[in-house]
This record gives structure tokens, C-alpha cells and sequence, in this order.
């Protein structure tokens, strides 16, 4: 993972680590929320990047760090070399052209109170130097057409008006207009009906070879995840457990932890095999000195306790973090 | 075909508001079997949980039922009506005769009250003395891998999961005949999901008596339901075998639904339904389903289509009519 060099990369993330602390200064615990994490994206090659976890895995503190709406308590965060921490006032208008985001719940996303084109024309004002009122409503309705509205349905109209699935189009539509060369998505499907969630999944799949563009998809969804990712990152309490190609890793997992959680799917066509046993130790994992994964692991060993294994490459091009491997 | 527990006969169910209900669930008749698990699948907003609240008797403002029935033990000869019920009666089937299990466990849960204590609370009137009781819950416990500590601790001290794992509990305690389940699991981690939906599984195997499952998620119902609803837009779309509802859907909204799913190890290309829901203020003439269907002919949007029983199962479709 380690021997391209910086100039190449569009993104990459070094030993990011966010430590937070709960309850007061004198009493209060400390707890790792992401735990010295590093990958990449490259330049010129689009790829979507899947990062997937339960609920407390530290996917989505990732990507607010990668949005910098978090500061990282250690390590960085090079966007094409530079450190998105270190910026000039000037370069932060380059930082929102060049990564945008898409959020969980579009109604959210969305100011109530705001028509729906005023903020992609707002958008288009301030991020692609529109000097008037005809080139902002070219952009706008390029944008919008590549999501598959257009904007004599959107003008005038407030959030409430459209569908949670057209609201959803219309972030990837607000998220298109600097032409953003990475679009960090955090659970974009998730409040999205599924009848409808493929068409945004498929519109991914289509900007990225259309427009180039990567995508980074935080995701508990490991069925979508699989559907368009060429990477994948699993994580556990904070830590990547297995990384590699999206198809490798899930069709052949070999960390314990990518295994348990590929067996826990809902899937159709395929009944569960045998019981899974419950546990209630979800604090101590975050405090492990050794694999958190050690307490439900079925290959456990006494060594795995006492050291963290480190992330480890395979002939296969993936990275494990398993001292099996 | 064994005997029901509760018959819905030509249930119809509004929100009100200032201006005019709002008819979320129109016109459903629907037979629950003594046992089995029944899976109701559908959109955010197609009604699945509003009728689960009207069985449930949760029928309070703006919840109204405007006509239809309810009945509890249709066969007997003293089958009562629900919906004729008051508050106090309906209260004493509460954890005894049906028990409901919400999305969001905060609110089921006292929060200044101490796990155990609510447990208690509701055993008066029950045979069964507390140390029976304690029994009883620590083998639940142990197989929800819950730490005996959680007995002695208030709600807020426990984690999400945690919480669902102990109304769970709660709602398998008294044996009722029928729990309703709610998204029981939607909040919940894969690994943590996967073991509640056993634990219920086997729970209702040996109780031997009915659980209803409401999720949109149709990987949940293909691992535990054995009944299938499929609910759109405030109507019975499809009902039927779990199985052969699966293997062979046949209203087209279910055909579509069941093939936009992907699949882990299966890379084909997977189409969403065009179109959304409607909204319950604009309804369209005719099948609901229309606007996005690909099949719709002209009586599709004229005609509300008509329910068709074929074997064991149920469909509402004209072109399958």
C-alpha cells in the first residue's frame, strides 16, 4: 500500500487515528474511534471504494475526517499531495471543488425553508465561478440531467415537495456541479426505499465511468457494497480488519470478522446455516490491547490477546489483519 | 387450512387531519393462522405499521379506524371484536394474549425504572412466583447473551441492541399467542440481527403460536418468514407461501422488487422500480401500482384491481386476474 508515490495519489490516508473523549477530563474514559488507518485512492483510474462496518466501526467519523469536519488526533490526510488539514484560505474552495459529499437522510441535506434550485444555483455561484445567471442554469441543468431530472421540475419547489428518492438525486446532482474529482457518500441508501435504491446505486456505477469520478461509499449494506465496489475496507472497532478487491474479499474472506459478518447477511436464495451466539461485550473490544476481534473469534489463541496483529499483504493483493494470515 | 387467531375483515384505518383523513390502510382482509411467523413486507409509508398498530389496539389520535373489523378467535363461539373493546380490556391481552415489539425500544421502556422491576410490574396477577420468574428470564437472558447485570440496570444504561434484546424478552415471557414485531431489528448490527431472528425463530417453534414480522428488508423474510404479505400503498398486493412467493412472484410489484436485489457473488446488473410511491393525498385512479408498472393496460388505470385467490395464495393484479 505504501510505495506510491505522493504526486500519484488523489487520496490518501495516513495512520488517521480520532481518539474521543467521553464523560469529564478527570473521570472520563478515552475511546479510539479509528485506529490508525491508512489507504489510498489513485489518480486517473475512477474506483469506487467501499468502506463497511457496524454501527460504531469508526466508518463514519472516516469520513467526516475525510471532509474535514473532523481533525484527525493523529496522522493525515493528502488530497493530491496535499494535507487537508494544512490548507490556505485560498485552497479551501479548491478542497470543496475537488471531494464532495452525499449524506444519509436527503430531508436533512436540505434546508427546509430553501427552495430546492436556489441552492444549486448557490452552489454554482460559489464553487464553478459563474459570473451570471445563464451559465449557473447551464451547469444546474447539466447536473440535474445526469441524475435523470431536469430543471423545469426542480425551479421554485421546496424540499417537501419531492420524494425521498428524487431528494437523493438531487444531493448527487448538488455534489456534481464543482465536477468533484471524489464524491464521499455515507450511507446514501440507506433511508432511500428499496424499490428506488438501485437506481441511485446504478447512478454511481454510471458517473464513475462517465465522469471519472471515485467514490468512497460508507456503507452497513454489504449486498450494495458488493454490487458496485472495486475495493473494499472492512472495519471492527475502529481498525481495517481485511482489505482488497470488493470480489475477493467478499466471495473468499479469510479475516474471522469479514467471515461472521458476510454469514450474518439476510440473503435470498440461501438459508442461514446453524446459530450465532450473541454477546454483550461491546465496550471491552474498544479497549482490547490485543485483536478486538479476540473475544468473539472462533480461532482465538492466546497470543492474539496480548498483540495487535498488523495489517498484513497477500499474493492476492488484499491486506489482513489476522495472525492466521 | 387451520384455524385463525384474529381475522381482519374490510379494515379501513385514517390519519386525521384539520383538512380530511387520510386513508392509510384501505379495505384489507386478512386471516392470521394460530401459528407460524407471518412476514408483512412494503415502502416506508405503505401502511405496514399502521395495521400492526390497529391489531395491536395502539389506536390513538390521529389513528383512526373508520370501518371494519377486528376479530380475536374468529372460530370461537364468543369471538370478540377488538375494536369494540375498551382500553382497560384490552390492556389485560397485552403481554398475555399479544405482545408488541417496537423499532424504537426507548419508548416501550420506562426510563426511571429499573429492568427487573419492569418485569415485575407486569407479573401481577400471574401464578407464577418471582423466583420462577427470575428462572425463567436468566435462561432467556443467557441465550440473548445478555450479563445477568442488565437486570439491575435502567434502560439508558444499555446499548441499543441491548435494549431490543430485553423487550424481546419481555415479549416472549408470558407465552402470548401472537407478537407482533416491528422492525424488530432495523437499528441492530448484521451479527447481532442474525442472532435475535433465531432466538425468535425457535422461540415461536416451541410456543407454538404466531409472529408477526413487519421489516422492508426481503432477505429478513426470506430467512424466517413461512407467510408472506406484500403491502403497497395502503393495500394487500400479494399474499402467500413465503417460499413460493420467492421462487415465483407474480404481482409485478413483487416480481420487481424481488429481482432489484443484488446479491453477494452474482454481478448482474439489477434495475430499481422507475417511479415512487404514491402519496396517500394523490392517489392515482385505478391499481396504485400503475404509474410504474411496465405491464399496466388500459383498465389499470380505471379499475382498482379485484383480489384473486389462486391455491394458497392471493394476488391483486388485472393482468393476472
Amino acid at each position: 500500500m505504501e510505495t506510491e508515490t505522493p504526486q500519484s495519489l488523489l487520496l490518501k490516508a495516513e495512520n488517521l487515528t480520532k481518539v474521543f473523549r467521553i464523560g469529564g477530563i478527570v473521570l472520563g474514559t478515552r475511546l479510539t474511534a479509528v485506529d490508525n488507518v491508512s489507504f489510498y485512492l489513485e489518480h486517473g483510474k475512477s474506483k469506487i471504494m467501499s468502506i463497511v462496518g457496524e454501527s460504531g466501526c469508526g466508518k463514519t467519523t472516516l469520513a467526516k475526517m475525510m471532509l474535514r469536519i473532523l481533525e484527525p488526533t493523529g496522522g493525515k490526510i493528502l488530497l493530491e499531495g496535499r494535507d487537508i488539514f494544512k490548507l490556505k484560505k485560498k485552497q479551501e474552495k479548491w478542497f470543496k471543488q475537488t471531494i464532495q459529499p452525499i449524506f444519509q437522510n436527503p430531508l436533512e441535506a436540505f434546508n427546509p425553508l430553501i427552495r430546492v434550485d436556489d441552492y444549486l444555483f448557490n452552489t454554482a455561484t460559489n464553487l464553478c465561478d459563474a459570473s451570471n445567471k445563464e451559465e449557473a442554469i447551464k451547469i444546474v441543468d447539466e447536473s440535474l440531467s445526469s441524475v435523470g431530472l431536469d430543471l423545469e421540475r426542480v425551479i421554485g419547489k421546496f424540499p417537501r415537495e419531492f420524494s425521498g428518492g428524487e431528494l437523493q438525486r438531487m444531493s448527487v446532482a448538488r455534489a456534481l456541479i464543482p465536477k468533484p474529482k471524489i464524491i464521499i457518500a455515507d450511507e446514501p441508501v440507506s433511508n432511500v426505499d428499496a424499490s428506488i435504491r438501485m437506481n441511485i446505486v446504478n447512478l454511481f456505477l454510471d458517473l464513475k465511468s462517465k465522469y471519472n469520478i471515485s467514490f468512497i461509499y460508507i456503507t452497513h449494506d454489504l449486498s450494495t457494497a458488493y454490487y458496485i465496489s472495486d475495493l473494499i475496507a472492512i472495519m471492527y472497532r475502529g481498525s481495517i480488519v481485511e482489505y482488497g478487491s470488493a470480489e475477493i474479499v467478499m466471495t473468499d474472506p479469510l479475516h474471522p470478522y469479514t467471515e461472521t459478518l458476510l454469514q450474518a447477511v439476510p440473503r435470498i436464495g440461501e438459508k442461514w446455516d446453524g446459530k450465532i451466539k450473541l454477546s454483550g461485550i461491546e465496550v471491552k473490544e474498544f479497549e482490547a490491547t490485543g485483536c478486538k476481534f479476540s473475544f468473539r473469534c472462533p480461532y482465538v489463541k492466546d497470543s492474539c490477546r496480548q498483540k495487535r496483529p498488523p495489517l498484513t499483504a497477500l499474493k492476492d493483493g488484499r491486506e489482513v489483519a489476522c495472525f492466521r494470515y | 387450512m387451520c384455524a385463525s387467531v384474529m381475522n381482519v375483515i374490510d379494515l379501513v384505518a385514517a390519519y386525521q387531519t384539520s383538512e380530511r383523513n387520510i386513508v392509510v390502510v384501505d379495505r384489507l382482509n386478512l386471516s392470521l393462522p394460530k401459528t407460524g411467523i407471518i412476514g408483512i413486507a412494503g415502502e416506508s409509508g405503505c401502511g405496514k405499521t399502521t395495521l400492526i398498530k390497529v391489531l395491536y389496539g395502539l389506536i390513538e389520535p390521529p389513528l383512526k379506524v373508520l370501518s371494519g373489523d377486528v376479530l380475536i378467535r374468529p372460530d370461537n363461539e364468543n369471538a370478540l371484536s377488538l375494536l369494540k373493546m375498551s382500553e382497560k380490556e384490552i390492556n389485560r391481552l397485552r403481554w398475555r394474549f399479544f405482545s408488541y415489539i417496537p423499532q424504537a425500544s426507548m419508548s416501550v421502556l420506562n426510563p426511571v425504572m429499573r429492568i427487573e422491576d419492569q418485569f415485575f410490574d407486569q407479573m401481577v396477577g400471574e401464578k407464577v412466583g418471582k423466583s420462577e420468574l427470575r428462572k425463567q428470564l436468566s435462561e432467556y437472558l443467557n441465550r440473548m447473551g445478555l450479563p445477568h447485570e442488565v437486570l439491575r440496570s435502567y434502560p439508558h444504561q444499555l446499548s441499543g441492541g441491548m435494549r431490543q434484546r430485553v423487550i424481546i424478552i419481555m415479549a416472549l415471557l408470558f407465552q402470548p399467542r401472537i407478537i407482533f414485531a416491528d422492525e424488530p431489528t432495523t437499528a441492530l448490527d448484521v451479527v447481532v440481527q442474525r442472532g435475535i431472528l433465531e432466538m425468535m425463530r425457535d422461540a415461536q417453534r416451541s410456543l407454538k403460536n404466531l409472529l408477526v414480522v413487519v421489516t422492508h428488508d426481503m432477505g429478513m423474510h426470506y430467512q424466517i418468514s413461512d407467510f408472506m404479505v406484500m403491502m403497497y400503498s395502503g393495500k394487500i398486493v400479494e399474499t402467500g407461501n413465503a417460499e413460493e412467493i420467492f421462487k415465483d412472484p407474480l404481482h409485478p410489484y413483487t416480481k420487481m422488487l424481488i429481482s432489484s436485489l443484488p446479491r453477494i457473488g452474482d454481478k448482474l446488473k439489477r434495475e430499481g422500480i422507475k417511479g415512487s410511491p404514491p402519496s396517500f393525498y394523490n392517489l392515482p385512479q385505478g391499481c396504485r401500482f400503475h404509474p410504474r408498472c411496465p405491464y399496466a393496460v388500459p383498465i389499470c388505470r380505471k379499475e382498482e384491481p379485484p383480489v384473486v385467490n389462486i391455491n394458497n395464495r392471493s394476488v391483486s393484479c388485472h393482468i393476472i386476474g
